[in-house]
Order: structure tokens, then sequence, then C-alpha cells
């Protein structure tokens, strides 16, 4: 059934977050119900929503779809995102592979103690300037494109964004050496789909907080014991 | 360059083995380069061979994939495993992304200290048959057809059967309760390609013995 895309998850970036991203980036209008309690999470699976009785969950198109590359790769192929063949679209899935790793160190973060917490920003850092910067840093300076593939937007793009910002969050100079990213950042941020979602007031959510922290946990009754990587 | 694929990775399962398994099922011959020691790795690192300084890589196509995700959707489209539209594909994705999660828990099994391992264990048979089976026993109880998606072979099959078979490994009555998992194990065996994947000298690799851990370590850390 059309419709606007709907969106279950907490109140908060998690996995939804690249999500949002990317629905926002193709100018899509989407809803979002918010999980805060334990009854929301339990009706969710009784009534069979869930398929994996896991959120992120999306309604779209008729279909409840689970798993965030699932959805994601579904959102990217629907808008023209995913590149125009089967060559770009491995290019495209490589970069992403690349950002979701990069994106998962950050992904556990809240959950960690104080002192695990200093760790895993060093060993995001470490990472983010090591392995992963410089390989988009190097494809962006050998094509001198705008676009990390093929001359068009794509889902990799939007990606490579939110891991920067998100890398920046911890690290806020974590750019210094990398001026073809820095120029990417500056360009990217300016395509008006996402300079909207960019702006105070939209649907992108904040860096998470301990309430996030203690709605994920009481919800879902996981993530107690956490440890760095 | 065209040619068959080349895998890089350590002999054994990790996250190639799905790669196998997708390659074999599509009939596709491939070449394999083992990694020996830490020194085999750090050689491709140097050379500019490994995008994210990580295997898998599969060179394929004139390309140096890495990405076991990125390889396994090139590998699925260019051989007509992914289903006829985008939402026979979202299917099949939100299936294997599951199984994905599952064998992951699977693969790392063998690397968990001695005092975690019953747990561990104890956590995979618990996913395995209270999240994961029974879903894949409705999707083929529901529509009544012989494979996950669209009434036709996919990725989504072989997939599944691979963990299937890895779960029996650990727990070799896992599918007791699971009737159409049991028949759909053994249909899927029985396709030509897959039937000769499963036969001994093919190069699908056996599970990982503790005596080996050592050796793999020293290559990754």
């Amino acid at each position: 059934m059309a419709g606007k895309p709907k969106l279950h998850y907490f109140d908060g970036r998690g996995k939804m977050e690249s999500i949002r991203w990317l629905l926002a980036a193709a100018g899509v209008e989407f809803e979002e119900e918010f999980l805060e309690t334990r009854e929301q999470y339990e009706k969710l699976l009784q009534d069979g929503s869930l398929l994996f009785q896991q959120v992120s969950m999306v309604e779209i198109d008729g279909m409840k779809m689970v798993q965030t590359r699932a959805v994601l790769s579904y959102i990217a192929a629907k808008y023209n995102l995913y590149g125009k063949d089967l060559k770009e679209r491995a290019l495209i899935d490589m970069y992403v592979g690349g950002t979701d790793d990069l994106m998962g160190f950050i992904l556990i973060f809240p959950f960690l103690s104080a002192e695990d917490k200093e760790k895993q920003r060093a060993f995001i850092v470490e990472k983010a300037t090591s392995r992963y910067f410089p390989e988009y840093e190097k494809v962006l300076k050998d094509h001198g494109q705008d676009f990390l593939v093929g001359k068009n937007f794509s889902w990799a793009d939007v990606h490579l964004l939110e891991a920067i910002l998100m890398v920046e969050e911890k690290k806020s100079d974590v750019l210094t050496g990398f001026p073809q990213l820095q120029a990417f950042k500056a360009r990217i941020s300016s395509i008006p789909t996402i300079k909207k979602f960019l702006q105070p007031g939209s649907q992108r959510k904040p860096v998470p907080d301990d309430k996030y922290v203690e709605t994920v946990r009481r919800v879902l009754c996981v993530y107690d014991g956490m440890k760095a990587n | 360059m065209s040619g068959k694929p080349k895998l890089h990775y350590f002999n054994g399962r990790g996250r190639m083995e799905s790669i196998r398994w997708l390659l074999a099922a599509a009939g596709v011959e491939f070449e394999e380069c083992f990694l020996e020691t830490k020194d085999d790795l750090t050689k491709l690192q140097k050379d500019g061979s490994l995008m994210f300084q990580q295997v898998p890589m599969v060179e394929i196509d004139g390309m140096k994939m890495v990405q076991s995700r990125a390889i396994a959707n090139y590998i699925a489209t260019k051989y007509n495993l992914y289903g006829k539209d985008l939402k026979e594909r979202a299917l099949i994705d939100m299936y294997v992304e599951a199984i994905i999660d599952l064998n992951e828990l699977l693969i790392i099994h063998i690397f968990q200290p001695a005092d975690k391992k019953e747990q561990h264990l104890a956590t995979i048979v618990d996913k395995a048959t209270n999240r994961y089976f029974p879903v894949y026993e409705k999707v083929l109880k529901d529509h009544g057809q012989g494979f996950l998606v669209g009434n036709q072979f996919s990725r989504a099959d072989v997939q599944l059967l691979e963990t299937l078979l890895m779960a029996e490994e650990c727990k070799p009555d896992i599918l007791a309760k699971f009737p159409l998992l049991q028949s759909f194990k053994a249909r899927i065996s029985n396709i030509p390609t897959i039937k000769k994947f499963l036969q001994p000298g093919s190069q699908r690799k056996p599970p990982l013995q503790e005596k080996d851990v050592p050796k793999v370590m020293k290559i990754f850390h």
C-alpha cells in the first residue's frame, strides 16, 4: 500500500540512522513510531511485525522490512542511488561495506563504560584515519570527480558523509590531512535534500545520550555488559 | 581480465565460505590462493590489493573485490540468483542478512575461550531454533514451494542450506522440530551443482579444528 514509509525504532540513531539519512537524501518523507516501553516492543513481537524479533523495522510499499542492509539496498535501488550497472553497484557495495564497518565501532560506543569509551574513541579514530579515510581520499583523488562512484550521487556518498560527521563528533579535527574528504563533506552537505536534513528540526537524531541507552536497555533487556573493540 | 575468479583467504571457511558456496551453486569454477602466514597478508596489504586491508578478496571480472556482502551481491546478480525484481530481492536480502547474523555466531564459535564455549553453543542453538529456523520453516509452509523466494532457486536457498549444515555440525539433531527445513535440506542438496560441492574433493572447506586456531590467529593478529 502506498503512503509514507514508517520507521519503527527508538528515538535515537542506532541502526536506523543510516536509513533516515538515505530516505532524506532521496527526498522521501517518512513517519516514525518510537519505541519507548517494553510493552510496545512485545506488542510488535506478538503481532508478528518483526520477522526476526528485532527492530529496525520499516513499513514500506506493503512490506514490513527488517534487516538494516536489506532496507537500505531496497531504498537505494528504488530511488536510483545504487549506480547504473552491476559494476557501479559492486563499487558502491564495497564502499558502503567499509563505512558500515566504521560506523559499527561507533554504534556500540554509548553502551560502554566511561573507561572503555576512551579506549573505543581512540580505536575509532585510529581505524578511521589509517584504514578507511585514506581509501576514500584516494578514490576521490584518483578520479577527481564530485561523487564516489560513476559521476552520480549515490548511497555511497550519503553513507560516507554520515560516517565522516559521526567520526568528527568523536574528534573534531579528524579530517586534517584529508583535503579531498573535506571538500567532499562540504559538497555533499550542500546538496539540497542533505542540507535540509542537516538543519535543526529535521528527523536526524542527535548523538546518543544516557536516556537513549537507558531506553534501549529497558525495552530490549540487553547490552548491559558491552566491551570495547 | 577474464578467467576464473580467484579467491584470497586462509585455507578454511570463515567469511569466504559463503562465497565458495555461491560460486559453486552457480556452476562457476574458481581458483584459490591461501594465506598461510602473516607475511602473506602483509604482502597483499602492501601491494594495494586490499581496499580496507582485509580479506576476503576475490579477483573477478577485472576487479579486486572486498567486503563479503559486496562480493556475494555481485555473484548473485551476475548469475541470476537474486530474484527477478526489486521485491524478490528485498525478500532475499532479508532472509540472507539474518542467515549472515547466525553464521557470524557459528564462525566465531571455535575462537571462543574454553570457559565460554559451552555458553556460546547454547546461544547458537537458542537463536537458531527460536529465532531463525522457525521463520524459514514458516516461509516454506506458507507458500508450499520448493524454494524460499519466487519459486526459483536463489542465493537465499544456497545460504540457508550452508547454515543448516553448519548448525547440524554443532548439534546433529538441531533440525528435529523443523520437518520442512529437513526436506528443504534434502532437496537443495540434490541440485547437481550443490551435490557436486558436497562431495569429498570439492573446494568446500571443513570446520576449523582447535589445533589450527593458533595458526589462523597468527595470520590476522
